[in-house]
């Protein structure tokens, strides 16, 4: 015993002498601050990084090959305290965190029915999982078992929950959920990431152009996490009070619940939760990455330059907002009318985008008050443009600038900014837009007697919103269908008095597929009014192009509009960038939105000097076949909450809002309705099951089927 | 001389050390993603073994056989292998910049390998002499990286197939070992 020590002593003592001298013969000098920021790794060696043990990962973050948040294991604050070491942005140390994405749907009892096929993996091999939806948690927890640090445990509902305090970001449940459905990304990559074909996606959520998750704030929503709902929207819609008051909800046509019975009424649950947040008195906060020193300049504060601004601010640029008005919102505020969105809500709204960092300068008009060139000169890295559709398209017929006449978007700004504008007691609204029923709903509010809407087709074909159009029925607006205007008539002092149209009948279907309206021989009617306003559409304004020569390479479409790429929203010119009205046209609140947080994307990808470019799976409203499918058993029918509105009686004189907001018990009722697409993983498939009586059997067919597709 | 010769190509082939002895199959399935990485390790292997199998079977012959002190091989083999591969890490660092940059980052992962423990305890069992010892220890490396790089060449081409999701990255790996490892039991009874 004693010689053995003494031999392990000697070697020892060998080994360490020689070790000692050759550290210092052959000392070499090495940068200090590898052993520091090894220091901060986890030590573990695991290689999970890439490179082969800490000390060459450490190696790595100091040449600058690595990123500070390189170690998986050691977390958040090893990765902030390395970012300090190397006085780097710690921009790069923003965590990583997994997401489940999918929220379990409404699960069947026979989860386990598949004996012997316990993994999530080994399902979707054998079977594609069985389910309707090509995407869907299996709820088989390869997941949970994959996970080093237990950050992820089986939720009550069936569907794993991830403990974010405890996930480090590794990935392991990224790469062995079969199903794409638990994700690691940082927030910035969640807030950048759009639909693509591979998603676990409901068909609303497919259609909405903002994206928003809409089956997981419903969820959210029917469990009484009202909070969680508005972080939800918040993920892809700043503007939530603004949709939810006055989106036409195109996610509600393919909601498949309209199948059996009425679609769920997705905008009115929106609008609960954000109306909820608002009177709650409180704002929730809003996370933004850590600061970057870029500089972006975003031009027009309508929703499509809010949403640019605010996603901009979250991954961390520094943004100033420039708008010709007063105050912001463009349309939301200049057009919307109070009656639909009151400008205190808007407010409150705007408030809490500016809240988060953004600096707003309004009364500056690009063009007028600044140019491109001032803008770079100040140093703003990246430039977009939002500038709305303001420039009112003209009837050019005679007579259309007598005194009483208006154009749509001036006469709903003037109003909206308090201004007194001055109307008869008769007045005639021309076209079948939103903008056209907005006028004439606010004509009658202000006092006017007999307010006509003057419209070339018939009612069928008008393109304003249905609710819209019932609620102008409902105010008294008279509507003279089939009637093309043709001369504004005045008086010797130049005042409006009389509006001539000649009546239309309904022809051929011209392209657009609708019947084209030919005018009638001799049927000039005149029709008696002291104001006749023409709301026929807008488009953007673009004069500042041609004045501005760092603009001289800047496309512009012939409808106007600036010429973008439709996936990167990038212009002709590499640092500007465009969406909203001013690219697409006269469009939606919602589109205007995502294209804001596009443009976000693309910008952020330009201003880390990355290739701007989109992503390759994109669906840009784009539908994925076979998750639209086309019946769904089981359900039973139930009523759609209707809309809690303000009776005609209380609203006609004063812009008090309309639309009232639903009970809680009433959106308690909707959420229930909603079926969860694309995340119901059994129930279907059980059904067939039965129906044909023949269990495990009975599908065996198909399973080679889906075997095929899965290794396919 | 043919002894030798045959003695190397056992080693190397028949009972190669990955793929017969399944000894160091961490390195084998974590350097094996990129040709580039597994030629330095197999390289690094290489080097190490060598060094290794010499020095451990002096240690064995003169200092242990002669105090009869076997039973404490295995512990001074660690630490005698630890010291070495850190010695030696020193000296390419100092001496041989260039391939320390290619080796340097392997060293330290090779320290605790099972591959050089074994071999080096493969060394004594079989009663090796020197020369016998030191071919052996060469062959035997030879025979890592020779696995680790077909291994590495398998599996970049496995990058561009269509693996099916479950089966992706370790999983293809270990199956993809699987198959390596029978295709080299054909040289079993070739010696
Ligand atoms: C009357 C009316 C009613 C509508 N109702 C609805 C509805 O109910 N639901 C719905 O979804 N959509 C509705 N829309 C459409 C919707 O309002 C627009 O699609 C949306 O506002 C477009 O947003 P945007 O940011 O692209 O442009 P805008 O909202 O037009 O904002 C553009 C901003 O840029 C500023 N700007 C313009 N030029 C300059 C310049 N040279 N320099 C600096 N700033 C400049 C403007 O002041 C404005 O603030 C309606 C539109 C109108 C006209
Ligand atoms: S039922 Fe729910 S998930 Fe399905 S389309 Fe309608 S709102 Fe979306």
């Amino acid at each position: 015993m004693l010689e053995a020590t003494l031999v392990m002593l000697a070697i020892g003592g060998v080994c360490g002498l020689v070790l000692s001298i050759a550290s210092k013969i052959f000392y070499v000098y090495e940068d200090p601050r590898i052993a520091e920021v090894e220091g901060f790794l986890a030590g573990a060696n695991c290689g999970g990084c890439g490179y082969a043990g800490c000390s060459a990962a450490a190696a790595a973050v100091v040449a600058g090959k690595a990123p500070p948040s390189i170690c998986m294991v050691a977390g958040l604050e090893s990765a902030i305290k390395v970012a300090e070491i190397m006085g780097l942005d710690p921009g790069s140390a923003e965590p990583m965190k997994s997401v489940n994405e999918c929220l379990g749907g409404v699960r069947a009892d026979d989860k386990y029915f598949y004996n012997g096929a316990p993994a999530c993996a080994a399902l979707a091999a054998l079977w594609g999982g069985r389910r309707v939806c090509t995407i869907g948690c299996l709820g088989l927890g390869d997941c949970i078992r994959a996970c080093r640090f237990d950050a992820i445990e089986m939720g009550p509902e069936g569907y794993p929950v991830v403990d974010e305090a405890r996930c480090v970001g590794c990935g392991v449940c990224e790469k062995v959920c079969p199903k794409n459905i638990i994700t690691v990304r940082t927030m910035s990559q969640r807030l950048l990431h759009f639909n693509e074909e591979d998603d676990a996606l409901a068909p609303c959520r497919q259609t909405c152009p903002a994206e928003i998750d809409i089956p997981k704030y419903i969820g959210q929503i029917r469990e009484g996490d009202y909070e969680g709902a508005v972080h939800t929207i918040r993920e892809r819609n700043p503007l939530l009070l603004t949709c939810g008051r006055v989106c036409p909800h195109p996610c509600e046509d393919y909601c498949r619940r309209g199948i059996v019975d009425e679609p769920v009424s997705i905008n009115q649950l929106k609008r609960f939760v954000a109306d909820y947040e608002m009177n709650s008195g409180k704002r929730l906060p809003i996370p933004c990455a850590p600061e970057t020193d870029k500089k972006v300049a975003v031009v027009g504060g309508g929703p499509a330059g809010l949403s640019c601004a605010y996603f901009l601010r979250r991954l961390g640029h520094r943004v100033t907002i420039f708008d010709a008005m007063p105050e912001l919102g463009g349309i939301a505020r200049y057009g919307i009318p109070e009656y639909r969105l009151p400008a205190r809500v808007l407010d409150w709204e705007i408030q809490g985008i500016l809240d988060l960092g953004i600096e707003a300068r309004c009364n500056n008009k690009l063009g007028r008050d600044f140019t491109i060139a001032s803008l770079r000169r100040e140093g703003f890295d990246a430039i977009f443009l939002g500038i709305g559709a303001w420039s009112d398209y003209r009837l050019r017929v005679e007579g259309e600038d007598l005194d009483g006449c208006w154009q749509g978007i001036k006469f709903l700004s003037k109003v909206a900014a308090g201004e007194k504008v001055k109307v008869g007691p008769r007045a005639a609204v021309i076209g079948g837009g939103n903008s056209a029923i907005d006028c004439v709903r606010t004509l009658v509010r202000l006092g006017v007697r007999e307010v006509y809407l003057v419209y070339r087709r018939t009612r069928k074909e008008m393109p304003a919103n249905e609710v819209e159009i019932e609620a102008a029925e409902h105010e008294g607006i008279k509507f003279i269908f089939l009637a093309a205007p043709v001369r504004v008539i005045g008086d010797e002092n130049g005042r409006v008095t009389h509006l001539e149209y000649q009546k239309m009948e309904l022809g051929e279907p011209d392209a657009s597929g609708r019947r084209r309206p030919v005018p009638i021989e001799g049927s000039e009617t005149l029709l008696e009014v002291e104001t006749v306003i023409t709301a026929i559409g807008q488009r953007p304004d673009v004069s500042f192009v041609e004045k501005d020569p760092d603009l001289a390479k800047l496309k512009v479409t012939r409808w106007n509009t600036i010429d973008n790429d439709p996936e990167t929203l990038q212009t002709s010119i590499a640092y500007i960038f465009t969406a909203g009205d001013a690219a697409t046209g006269a469009s939606l609140v919602v589109d205007a939105i995502g294209g804001g947080r596009r443009a976000a994307r693309s910008i952020h990808q330009y201003l880390n000097g990355e290739p701007v470019k989109g992503s390759p799976k994109s669906l840009r409203k784009r539908h994925i076949p076979e998750s639209l499918f086309d019946d769904v058993p089981g359900v039973v029918r139930s009523k759609r909450t209707p809309m809690p509105e303000l009776p005609v009686e209380q609203r006609l004189d004063s812009m008090v809002e309309v639309d009232l907001v639903i009970s809680e018990k009433d959106a308690l009722y909707e959420s229930g309705r909603c079926l969860s697409c694309c995340r119901l993983c059994y129930n279907r498939e059980t059904e067939q099951q039965e129906n044909q009586g023949a269990g495990q059997d009975g599908s065996s067919e198909d399973a080679g089927r889906e075997l095929e597709e899965a290794t396919a | 001389m043919t002894d030798l010769i045959v003695l190397a190509i056992s080693c190397i082939l028949i009972n190669n050390i990955l793929l017969a002895q399944y000894l160091g199959n961490c390195p084998f399935l974590g350097t094996s993603k990129k040709m580039e990485t597994a030629v330095g390790m197999a390289m690094a292997v290489v080097f190490v073994l060598v060094l290794a199998g010499v020095i451990t079977w002096i240690v064995d012959t003169f200092i242990l056989k002669r105090w009869d002190l076997e039973y404490l091989r295995t512990i001074a083999f660690i630490l005698v292998i630890a010291s070495l591969v850190q010695f030696v890490e020193m000296f390419l660092k100092k001496s041989i910049p260039a391939l320390y940059a290619g080796l340097g980052i392997f060293l330290p992962l090779i320290t605790t390998n099972c591959a050089v423990m074994g071999v080096c305890l493969i060394n004594i069992k079989e009663e090796y002499n020197f020369i016998q010892a030191l071919v052996a220890s060469f062959a035997y490396a030879a025979g890592f990286g020779l696995a680790l790089i077909l291994f590495a060449g398998v599996r970049e081409r496995i990058l561009l197939a269509r693996v099916p999701r479950p089966l992706q990255d370790t999983s293809i790996g270990l199956i993809t070992a699987g198959i390596l490892s029978l295709v080299f039991f054909a040289f079993k009874g070739m010696v």
